[in-house]
């Protein structure tokens, strides 16, 4: 199947693939974890049922997606090791320090106190379990953050020497630790997956004001999600502009790739807009630019002189067409995701957020919209630290394990198959769980279609508590 | 004061395995004992009885891994390559039998799908680490600070008896803690089966062991050879006596007995392959010193672990005693 290609090749294609699918569900866990705990603490300050009856629907759906985050997790853990392993021996003094540290401070915190979230409500009481569940968010937070420190200490490496066997030593944790494009990275990181899942749960939300199965829950878990992505969206644009300036001191050439800068401006570089990146003739064809932008963009100087990718030597490059178009993907989302925000905002002041089907039509295709941009950021940020896996100290070509080629492209088809197959079920799992938001216990007078002027209301029809836990 | 940091780190993720092996063991176990248990009643008490914990015990397999790389990289970066098919595989068996915890209650028409994936990964995960292990004890040539086999190297007839081995004594350990988490008929059917899973997990200790002198002279020398002989007497006769405990304790319809006699028996295997091994970390090649990390990376990480471990281990038993007692079939988690 994949005949053409050699074990380097193929053990990249390998990593790409498990870690795609793998970062998809952190960058929701992580977010659903914090709104679980925010759920759960409004229902004990508030002593509101609509906040418990919230929780327990995400929980279930917390349960499905943690579960596949944990086992393709575990399959990352392993695979530097399988295909990485030069990789493993030279940068294992400092990379695997900081993921020891992530799973004695988070997995272990998230794993030991999951199973009293989950299933230990009513043997442990409501205050212990609000420990437990804030537990689990934290644990998401921690985990972030070491993973993202050693992933930043691959892009900006900081604080170590190298010894005769070839191996990098620490020589200052704190430098390693803090490297400089950590902090950008984990703000930037962390606020995606709060943004990707108030858009999860906006959708969801807005489904069912559509369908006006549970206007009560639908109307909060709505409401919640807009004020996120509305506070958030602009928060992240901010801190995604940081992070790019960031990326222009320490890593320019990723930053070349993505602005599509084959040539040196050395007085005010364009901000081009669309193209199609024409590596072997190093231009852009058909590019839509404005002149002097990219200046203004990345020096805040309209005449600044910005290089291009002629400064740099061509077995260095990264790749540029598939950077220039993540990038690309990435930003647009990130403006939508802000015009949702300020149109709910508009909405809410209009007093129509519950009702404009049109807000709601487009919050449920906006649902998916922030797995893309995390999945288009990351393509953008790790094709970019290409031909190197340490940047700027050991290149891909030099980290590759022993392996041959036809181990790799067996188990990379394995995992393919396993993949969608495990995964593809899990998320109809997760999309059913999503739609079946049972009927609101305590429908208010005014709301429902079914509902006649000066008719008190029957009791509940009998599903509407049977279909809790009857799934 | 100087400290062996590499034999400290060696004793650590030597306890980090063990503490794999036996959690994740008895949960691995259940799932393996699923064809056993036909009716849709017993195999939801089963899986509810390992449900909370699961994750938990998983994660002593991350930090082994983890551990490994962080501390003994050249370890991980020539043990991986050689146990390449069987790491997948392991892999493979725990992403299915890890998802059926959460899809199995999601679905009735494809809840046979998702029995079949907690039961075939289960076997999957223990027959594959158990050839890793036979792997690892016949030994990996390292040259030049790679692995230096070829890479169906593992694949022999001795590490096709470790992964039955394996197979059989995590099935052991599920039929005892069922012995021990359940009522009536599903409990007695538990106690018939660790029954039968005690002699045969015994027998292929027996087999193994005495299969490992012969693989390598330094094996031979150390099982042989005064005064590490010593250990040739003792262990057996620790074994025998745990057995008698099992034995007696599932006769006597003991609830807890025959679990912690399990646990012994794999404690005591685990002993017998530490003394097979030391002092190297990837037998014949690489002693614990040689695959050390540098000493900042053992001493930064070790500072915490001090710290994390016995918090670790506060919180994991607060989970499990959250958790105490028989599984209620009507309670339901899901």
């Amino acid at each position: 199947m994949f005949e053409s290609f050699d074990a380097t090749m193929l053990a990249r294609m390998q990593f790409a693939f498990t870690v795609s699918f793998h970062i998809i569900f952190p960058a929701f866990s992580i977010g659903l974890a914090s709104y679980l705990a925010v759920l759960e603490a409004l229902w004990l300050w508030k002593k509101d049922e609509v906040y418990l009856e919230l929780f327990n629907f995400w929980k279930t759906i917390f349960a499905v997606a943690f579960g596949m985050g944990v086992v393709s997790g575990i399959v990352m853990s392993y695979q530097f090791g399988t295909n990485w392993s030069v990789f493993s021996d030279k940068a294992g003094p400092i990379i695997g320090p900081l993921m020891g540290y992530e799973v004695l401070t988070a997995f272990f915190l998230e794993a030991g106190f999951l199973g009293v979230m989950l299933f230990g409500l009513n043997r442990v009481g409501p205050r212990l379990h609000f420990l437990a569940t804030a537990m689990v968010a934290v644990g998401t937070l921690i985990s972030a953050t070491w993973i993202l420190s050693a992933n930043s200490w691959m892009q900006t490496p900081a604080g170590f020497a190298v010894n005769e066997a070839g191996q990098f030593i620490p020589v200052d944790w704190w430098a390693i630790i803090f490297n400089p494009s950590f902090p950008y990275r984990l703000v930037h990181m962390v606020l995606a997956a709060y943004l990707t899942t108030a858009l999860v749960v906006g959708a969801c939300g807005a489904w069912h004001l559509l369908r006006r199965t549970a206007p009560r829950r639908a109307r909060t878990m709505f409401s919640m999600a807009m004020w996120m992505a509305a506070i958030v969206a602009p928060i992240q644009i901010f801190a995604g502009d940081q992070h790019g300036l960031n990326t222009l001191e320490h890593q320019p050439a990723k930053v070349m790739a993505m602005e599509g800068h084959f040539e040196s401006h050395p007085d005010g570089a364009p901000l081009v807009l669309f193209g199609i990146p024409n590596s072997a003739e190093k231009r852009i064809d058909y590019a839509i630019e404005v002149p002097k932008l990219g200046s203004l963009v990345l020096k805040h100087h309209l005449d600044a002189p910005l290089a291009g990718l002629d400064t740099i030597p061509e077995e260095l490059h990264p790749p540029v067409a598939v950077i220039f178009w993540s990038f690309r993907v990435m930003v647009g989302i990130g403006l939508a995701m802000l015009g949702i925000g300020l149109w709910s905002l508009w909405c809410r002041y209009r007093g129509t957020l519950d009702s404009d089907p049109w807000l709601h039509r487009a919050a449920v295709l906006m649902g998916p919209a922030g797995f893309v941009a995390v999945l288009a950021g990351w393509i953008t940020t790790e094709v970019g630290r290409q031909p190197y896996t340490v940047y700027g100290h050991l290149l891909t070509a030099n980290s590759i394990a022993p392996i041959e080629a036809p181990a790799v492209s067996a188990s990379l088809v394995a995992f393919i198959i396993v993949y969608f197959f495990v995964f593809g079920a899990g998320t109809f799992y997760i999309l059913r769980l999503m739609a079946r938001l049972p009927r609101d216990t305590m429908p208010e007078l005014d709301e429902g279609p079914i509902r006649t002027a000066g008719v008190a209301p029957g009791p509940a029809s009998p599903k509407s508590h049977g279909a809790h836990h009857g799934l | 004061m100087d400290f062996d940091l590499p034999l400290i780190w060696a004793a650590i993720i030597a306890f980090a395995v063990l503490a794999y092996v036996v959690l994740d063991g008895f949960d691995l176990g259940v799932g393996i004992l699923f064809p056993l248990f036909p009716e849709k009643h017993d195999r939801d008490v089963m899986m509810n009885s390992v449900a909370p914990v699961w994750d938990g015990n998983e994660t002593w397999l991350v930090l082994g891994g983890g551990g490994l790389m962080a501390v003994f990289p050249l370890a991980y970066a020539t043990i991986m390559p050689a146990l390449y098919a069987p790491i997948i595989a392991m892999l493979i068996g725990l992403i299915f039998r890890g998802v059926a915890f959460e899809y199995r209650w999601r679905t009735k028409r494809a809840e046979y799908l998702w029995n079949w994936a907690f039961a075939g990964g289960s076997m999957l995960a223990a027959f594959a680490q158990g050839i890793a292990l036979g792997a690892l004890v016949q030994g990996i040539p390292v040259e030049n600070r790679a692995y230096a086999g070829s890479w169906w190297d593992w694949l022999t007839p001795f590490s096709i008896m470790t992964g039955i081995a394996i197979v059989v004594g995590y099935a052991l350990l599920g039929a005892t803690w069922l012995v021990m988490k359940t009522h009536g008929d599903l409990a007695d059917r538990a106690r018939a089966i660790a029954l039968k899973c005690c002699f045969a997990t015994v027998g292929a200790m027996a087999v193994v062991s005495l299969w490992t002198p012969f693989l390598e002279p330094v094996y031979l020398q150390r099982w042989f050879g005064w005064p590490t002989a010593i250990f040739s007497v003792i262990v057996p006769l620790l074994v025998l006596g745990c057995l008698y405990l099992l034995i007696k304790g599932i006769r006597d319809r003991h609830d807890v007995q025959p679990f912690i006699a399990a646990l012994g028996l794999f404690v005591l295997g685990y002993i017998g392959i530490g003394i097979s091994f030391y002092p190297y970390m990837v037998p014949p090649s690489l002693t614990i010193w040689e695959a050390a990390a540098p000493e900042e990376s053992l001493a930064f990480l070790l500072a915490g672990a001090l710290v994390l471990v016995p918090i670790i281990l506060a919180y994991t038993g607060y989970a499990y005693w959250v958790f105490r007692g028989k599984v209620d079939p009507e309670e339901g988690y899901h």
